[in-house]
């Protein structure tokens, strides 16, 4: 388990104890990447809060929840496909996933242009994922009427959880997209070939975080 | 190839592949419980099954995970238990907020909210 070697036939328990008991760093990684991890645990507490207080006002809603399948069904010309949006939303943002854990991994070997064409990818994803975002909000607000107080499909609250909920994911998302870009640009005038390439990494972890968070939002949010 | 510096790593792509390939399919399973309309236990054992795969996948191998140090791995993952707490008390909370208005709005009984079949209230 133990990534950097020395200590590597000590067990997890000796591992620990000595992380901690030697009066310095602790985290044996560029402190940069510690502090990522510490902002996106914060961030989990954050996601987490929201979601918790989605699931107590619907389960304390004696109004029918709004049956998002429906909601979020579009047609292609013949019968609507149930939550279809949603689904090519999921897909893209795994997709740019996969590409943002390659861009990674050509960043571990320094390879310069493969590093930002993949970043560069991912972002366009990304931005690909918001614009489906915009649409299904301008859908939902102009067409359909759902106000963070009141939606024609039932408990009035669905609206205040929606917004809240895939409008700090979005946030998230297109922050990501400004990150990611900037990074790429920055790889591509070799701002990180002293530095070295670990924002690339540490870009890498908020961005999967970002798909992470979207499973729990599909998940509870889209398909309970 | 270079990457020597203390904490770097490196592993085959075919990792990343793998791992890309099964959530593309792991969401096709969880979009597919709701195209074909599975209700009631299967329902939400399925869609938790299917999310924690995915989650433990994203964490484990595209945030490397699985090769930091304990002293990383136990910083991150053991503090979110504390939300585990939270989850159940207002889990119990919005049970006893449903029945509460049911009682006072007079409904004789408190509805099934659920659209999607029913839910243990």
């Amino acid at each position: 388990m133990a990534s950097s070697g020395q200590i590597a036939d000590q067990g997890v328990v000796n591992d620990l104890v000595e992380d901690w008991s030697q009066d310095k760093e602790v985290f044996k990684v560029h402190w940069g990447k510690a502090m990522m991890w510490i902002f996106l645990l914060s961030d989990t507490f954050i996601f987490t809060s929201f979601l918790t207080g989605y699931m107590k006002i619907r389960a304390s809603s004696t109004i029918p929840w709004p049956n998002a399948s429906e909601i979020f069904a579009l047609s292609f010309g013949g019968d609507p496909i149930p939550l279809i949006l949603i689904a090519i939303m999921t897909f893209v943002l795994i997709t740019s996933s996969g590409t943002m854990a390659l861009a990674v991994n050509y960043g571990y070997r320094r390879d310069r242009g493969k590093t930002a064409l993949f970043l560069f990818i991912t972002a366009a994803f990304g931005l690909l994922f918001v614009g489906m975002q915009a649409f299904e909000w301008t859908k939902l607000i102009v067409d359909e009427g759902v106000r963070p107080w009141s939606n024609p499909f039932g408990a009035p609250q669905f609206g205040a959880c929606f917004f809240m909920i895939t409008g700090f994911h979005g946030g998230h998302v297109s922050g990501g997209v400004i990150y990611l870009t900037y990074v790429a640009i920055g790889v591509l005038n070799g701002r990180y070939e002293k530095k070295g390439y670990d924002i690339v990494e540490i870009a890498g972890l908020y961005w999967h975080f970002v798909d992470l968070v979207w499973v729990f939002i599909f998940a509870f949010f889209y398909l309970w | 190839m270079s990457g020597s510096e203390s904490g770097h790593q490196e592993h085959p792509l075919s990792i990343y592949l793998w791992i890309w390939i099964l959530l593309f399919v792991l969401s096709t399973f969880s979009y597919l419980v709701d195209y074909y309309q599975l209700q009631g236990a299967l329902r939400w054992n399925l869609i938790i099954i299917f999310m924690m795969l995915k989650a433990g996948f994203i964490v484990a191998i595209f945030m490397h995970m699985t090769w930091e140090r304990i002293t990383l791995i136990s910083a991150i993952l053991v503090p979110p238990l504390a939300l585990l707490v939270l989850i159940i008390l207002m889990s119990l909370e919005g049970q006893y907020t449903h029945k509460s208005r049911a009682t006072f709005f007079g409904l004789e009984e408190a509805p099934v909210v659920e659209h999607h079949g029913e839910k243990n209230h």
